[in-house]
């Protein structure tokens, strides 16, 4: 009850079920398989290190949807710049 | 005009394809339409069951495709009905036993002396679902508000648009309106949004389903039960009438958004 005074909603069973449908779905329709998202991810961190160095734990790469479109979103903490010699 | 072919599909199994073919089956032959309900679960026969005809069952769809008997020798007819009948699947056999040529070819010959041609497919996507949707003009996907019945509709919708059927339509099956309204189900907004195709029709859960089918009437012979009302509108709508969708507890209902604005949620967990 409180929860409706101060604006916050409770999360339904069904907006889970919406939200879980609409992330595996993305998946399902597109052609990148896990193992394909895996080995890009390396690659990923493998370019970047080079230039900054990364929080490699942190990394995550997922595939979202907007406008039609497949996308894909990749979030990589960064930790400093790599010092070159 | 030649008959239309239908197939009756899902991907999941036990989303109720096989009520909802028995039901349209029925409900178009009392809109006086000449109807044949093809079984085409080879070896796990069940379309016969549903209809109540399985003491007359001679003969099966794998009798004709081997030439054993003629196609007209394996249609059972419905004696409750004027034209509705029944071509069962064989129960001894796998899905093999029949090839999407010799499904086209039996389509063919059953399409001058019918209106409807339904065909009710097996769970899953291997050759006994390419076998029910070879001879289809349009497939009719069910689904029930879950998510992996949602989710197995989805694969069916991209393998029948790769077929080339043409757009498929969905019916949304078993559902809970009291759960809906407590935002414990999909509605049927969810579901079409998720799924963008076109909706065919909405039936509620509904226990008559489970008594009708013990006594092998299809519920769409009694009238004023929910469902049959809703099988109804589904075969009236396959007429190409303009058929309202009945009011499911979902968020397009405008009484049930007021009644939750106005009474305090009920705490259920």
């Amino acid at each position: 009850m409180w929860d409706r005074f101060t604006g916050k909603k409770r999360v339904t069973s069904r907006e889970v079920a919406k939200q879980r449908l609409q992330l595996v779905l993305i998946h399902d329709r597109s052609d990148i398989s896990p193992v394909m998202l895996e080995a890009l991810k390396a690659d990923l961190i493998a370019v970047i290190s080079e230039h900054l160095e990364i929080d490699q734990e942190g990394i995550e790469i997922t595939l979202s949807e907007s406008r039609g479109r497949s996308r894909l979103l990749a979030t990589i903490p960064i930790l400093g710049r790599r010092t070159r010699r | 005009m030649p008959g239309r072919v239908i197939t009756i599909t899902s991907g999941k199994g036990g989303v109720g394809k096989t009520t909802t073919t028995a039901n349209l089956a029925v409900c178009l032959a009392l809109l006086g339409q000449r109807v044949v309900a093809i079984d085409a679960d080879i070896g796990l026969r069940n379309l016969d069951v549903v209809l109540g005809l399985e003491n007359r069952v001679v003969y099966d769809l794998v009798d004709v495709v081997e030439g054993r008997c003629r196609l007209r020798q394996a249609l059972i007819r419905d004696k409750r009905l004027s034209e509705m009948y029944l071509l069962p699947a064989a129960q001894t056999r796998d899905k093999t036993a029949v090839n999407p040529g010799q499904m086209v070819e039996i389509c063919n010959q059953l399409r001058p002396d019918f209106d409807y041609i339904l065909i009710d497919s097996p769970a899953g996507i291997e050759q006994g679902f390419q076998n029910a949707v070879a001879g289809a003009d349009e497939v009719i996907i069910v689904t029930t508000p879950e998510v992996s019945a949602v989710r197995d509709a989805d694969r069916i919708i991209g393998l029948v648009e790769a077929g080339e059927k043409g757009p498929a339509r969905l019916i949304i099956n078993r559902i809970k309106p009291d759960m809906v309204r407590r935002g414990d189900m999909l509605d049927v907004s969810d579901v079409l949004e998720i799924l963008r195709i076109d909706l065919l029709g909405i039936i509620p859960e509904d226990e008559h389903i489970i008594v009708s089918t013990n006594k092998g009437t299809p519920v769409a012979h009694d009238i004023g039960v929910p469902a049959a009302q809703a099988f109804r509108n589904i075969a009236r709508r396959l007429r190409g009438e303009e058929v309202p969708f009945m009011s499911l507890g979902g968020s397009d209902n405008l009484f049930g958004r007021l009644r939750r604005l106005i009474a305090p949620r009920s705490d259920t967990h």
